[in-house]
């Protein structure tokens, strides 16, 4: 299912990646965000025939305290829960205006928001723009939690961390939940791209951007965005977590296009979790003796995942 | 002191609106730095990794072929120098 | 093409004129008893009768949010919703005229749950009063459409940029069948030329709209909303005089019916007026001094016209269809106390609260409430008309 104007695009390599960051330095961002790292490398690949719907969240707040703005693209904020909506107006907009010629050239829509915007408030607006089938790009940038707002849990904080609030203390462990997995919710839609991915995979995230945008129809790509502050680690870890995210198969990078799986990555070795946990101070906790049943679970939880993940990646590697 | 108006309201843009893109440049956020990136120009194989992984979009290639921050904003985070393949990037206490 | 004249439920009458002033983008969602309008619509976009993009969006919230997407990218917008629908907006409607966005909006006025109530009364927009919208009250169906028509005239007035919310009673007027004239196309595309946006999202000319509003501006960016819907009385007043040139009617920001300079006078929003109008000319048949003022702008209050309107009046009697819990009355005799303080002349306000809910309020009922008024037996706060202990 190609765009009307396919794009007919050279994919994206070590020696043509695009170096155009369609955000200004002098945002205000925290120092090693891996955030607006992983959303300047959307924009790179994205190019500047889009136009941006923005949802309430760090990356809304750190880009546009007035008088100035990090964008150079043209860019809308709303409010938190409705990106999707916002987007589905833009590009209804868009399609009306072009064909009754009053614009020349059909920009494409990107939604950001993050994981609470996304998988808590905003997950009705999501589902419905996706179920319409607008023309656009969702991106997700999770980094698990309400950082914003001091890091309160969201559906997407992961088992077992300490947020503020799921504390761990001494009765309750940190969150006693699973995480929502909203890349599952998003493909149950059965939108023609969904895909996962990773700043510390440069290479694989603008590819599924690139791709993505030469698919018409709704698209949907959750990005795993490193806060070192919620997490509480090093404000230059945004990358290696990342990277361990990716290589303990805790943020597996695959896509799924037209209902097809495909593993975009596969690690050399697969890590054990700890790995990932260790360095992130909302884990700590899980290291004392009483509450390893919870890295044991999580491990459990995420190797069968994983095994799933790689029969349907086998599953649609036969079907091609 | 009470705090004043950026400006007239006559002057705002509608809906408050900003026009100028990119305009976040002018903050020079060089001044949240603590610790600063120093390239060991004989470890660099100037591959460009530090570019790619800066947050603050401010590391360029220059005409020599090094990959430099523009200290005006590196906020000194460290990600360069943790993901340097050469380790070529030290980060130091700056001296201010 | 000549203009012609139908007998049409006032709803289809008023998609028919979204039609008319070819909206390009519809975002709607189902609720009582705004439905039939957008059903309507997406008709004519299913089978080619409007170039326009119709989203049926998830929820009113999304309705809202998507109406200000399409806004901000160019399109002339409309959407329409009742009560629960209207409260589910409350967020988004002060982000559409906090960033000027010129949206017109059908109020299907409707009571607030709880209980549950799909009928007529005007709950849901009394708790909007303060979202910077043009605020516009119709009475019949004639009305509905032609302002429907001049409710986009005025939102994408340069002078103006702002939303616009076309208030109707729920049934009361939705579902009649009323006779509408409707103007030829060719004149309401002269009325009414295509939409030129002042600001919009385009990547030839990126904006950033929608900022954090710092401490140092939030207030000069309220400043200029409240200033632009403050000036935009004068451009109200000025589309509805060519409305009513072009579409052979008169329409003013305030109306009055009966004897003129009348002692007593009901002051009325919407459709209820049109049986308080009987009732006056039945009172006034009688020899009574009693006159009627109807506010067709809320918002903004057109304080001037109505106090002329009101001249040499030593009572109103101010019909709400809304309550107003823990305050000393209804909410538009709240406004009215409020313009008429310390004025020497000042007329006597009684209120009455009637009508909540969809309780029918007979004409016999005005006649009962201008007696017990002029034997000064009305409440000093208000009057909830139904409510026995209150009879």
């Amino acid at each position: 299912m190609l765009r009307d104007i396919t794009i007919d695009y050279e994919k994206i390599t070590a020696k043509n990646t695009p170096k155009e960051c369609m955000i200004s330095s002098g945002h205000r961002a925290c120092q090693g965000c891996g955030e607006i790292l992983a959303m300047g490398m959307v924009t790179k690949a994205a190019g500047k025939d889009i136009i941006v719907a923005n949802a309430t969240g760090c990356m809304e707040i750190v880009t546009s305290p007035f008088p100035q703005t990090a964008w150079k693209l043209p860019w809308l904020h709303v409010a938190f829960e409705n990106a999707g909506a916002v987007g589905s107006g833009i590009e209804a907009a868009i399609k009306v205006l072009h064909r009754q010629g009053k614009i020349k050239k059909k920009p494409h829509v990107i939604c950001f928001a993050g994981d609470g915007a996304t998988a808590d408030i905003g997950l009705q607006s999501l589902s419905g723009a996706m179920e319409r089938g607008h023309d656009m790009l969702y991106i997700c940038y999770d980094n698990g939690a309400y950082m914003n707002t001091g890091t309160q849990r969201s559906g997407a904080t992961p088992f077992g961390a300490s947020t503020t609030t799921s504390p761990a203390g001494s009765s309750v462990p940190g969150k006693m939940q699973h995480r929502k997995d909203i890349t599952r919710i998003m493909a149950a839609h059965n939108i023609p791209y969904v895909a996962q991915a990773s700043p510390s995979h440069h290479l694989d995230l603008m590819r599924k951007i690139q791709k993505a945008m030469s698919i018409s129809g709704p698209k949907f790509i959750n990005i795993l965005s490193p806060c070192h502050r919620g997490w509480r680690s090093k404000s230059d870890d945004a990358i290696a977590l990342s990277r361990l995210a990716v290589n303990t198969c805790y943020w597996p990078l695959f896509e799924m296009e037209n209902g097809k799986t495909r593993l975009t990555h596969t690690p050399k070795e697969k890590l054990p979790l700890k790995d990932f946990l260790r360095p992130q101070g909302r884990f700590a906790h899980l290291f004392r003796p009483e509450n390893e049943w919870i890295i044991e679970q999580s491990q459990t939880q995420i190797d069968a995942d994983w095994v799933a993940l790689q029969d349907k990646g086998a599953a649609g590697a036969a079907l091609e | 002191m009470a705090k004043k108006s950026l400006c007239a309201w006559q002057d705002l843009a509608l809906g408050a609106a900003i026009l100028a893109p990119g305009s976040a440049a002018k903050l020079k956020t060089g001044d949240w730095r603590t610790l600063i990136p120093r390239l060991d120009e004989d470890k660099c194989i100037k591959c460009g990794m530090c570019e790619l992984y800066c947050p603050e979009f401010c590391i360029s290639e220059g005409k020599d072929g090094f990959f430099r921050p523009n200290f005006a904003y590196c906020k000194g985070c460290g990600i360069c120098a943790n993901e340097c393949p050469k380790q070529a990037i030290a980060m130091v206490m700056e001296e201010k | 093409m000549l203009k012609k004249r139908v007998g049409i439920e006032v709803s289809l009458a008023v998609a028919e004129a979204v039609k008319q002033a070819r909206a390009q983008v519809i975002s709607a969602y189902p609720i009582t008893p705004q439905t039939h309008i957008v059903e309507e619509l997406s008709t004519y976009v299913a089978n080619g009768e409007l170039d326009a993009e119709f989203i049926p969006v998830e929820s009113e919230h999304s309705a809202m949010s998507a109406a200000v997407g399409a806004a901000a990218a160019g399109a002339r917008v409309y959407t329409a919703t009742s009560s629960q629908g209207l409260a589910l907006m409350h967020e988004i409607l002060f982000i559409a005229s906090a960033q000027r966005l010129p949206i017109v909006m059908t109020v299907a006025n409707r009571s607030l749950s709880g209980p549950i109530s799909i009928w007529n009364d005007h709950s849901d927009i009394m708790a909007e009063r303060d979202i910077g919208w043009v605020q516009l009250f119709v009475e019949d169906g004639q009305e509905a459409t032609e302002l429907t028509i001049a409710a986009f005239k005025i939102a994408e007035d340069h002078r103006v940029l702002l939303p616009v919310a076309v208030n109707m009673d729920g049934f009361i007027l939705t579902h009649m069948i009323e006779p509408v004239i409707f103007p030829a196309q060719a004149t309401v595309d002269k009325f009414l030329p295509p939409y030129k946006p002042a600001l919009k999202l385009d990547p030839a000319k990126p904006v950033t709209m929608g900022p954090v509003g710092v401490p140092e501006v939030y207030l000069e960016a309220k400043k200029q909303c409240e200033q632009a819907l403050l000036d935009s009385k004068a451009v109200v007043a000025e589309v509805l005089a060519e409305a009513g040139k072009t579409f052979e009617r008169k329409y003013n920001l305030i109306e009055t019916n009966g004897k003129k300079k009348a002692k007593t006078l009901f002051v009325t929003m919407g459709s209820l007026g049109e049986s308080v109008w009987s009732a006056v000319e039945g009172l006034n048949e009688d020899g009574e001094d009693v006159g009627q003022v109807r506010i067709r702008l809320w918002r903004p209050f057109p304080v001037q016209e109505f106090k002329k309107a009101c001249k040499g009046a030593k009572r109103l009697i101010v019909i709400d269809r809304a309550m107003s819990p823990g305050s000393v009355c209804g909410p538009v005799a709240q406004e009215l106390k409020t313009i008429f303080y310390k004025d020497k002349d000042a007329p006597e306000i009684v209120n009455v609260i009637a009508g909540l809910g969809g309780r029918d309020v007979p004409v016999a009922d005005f006649k009962e409430m201008y007696r017990l008024a002029k034997k000064g037996k009305l409440a000093k706060t208000y009057t909830l008309w139904g409510v026995d202990s209150n009879a």
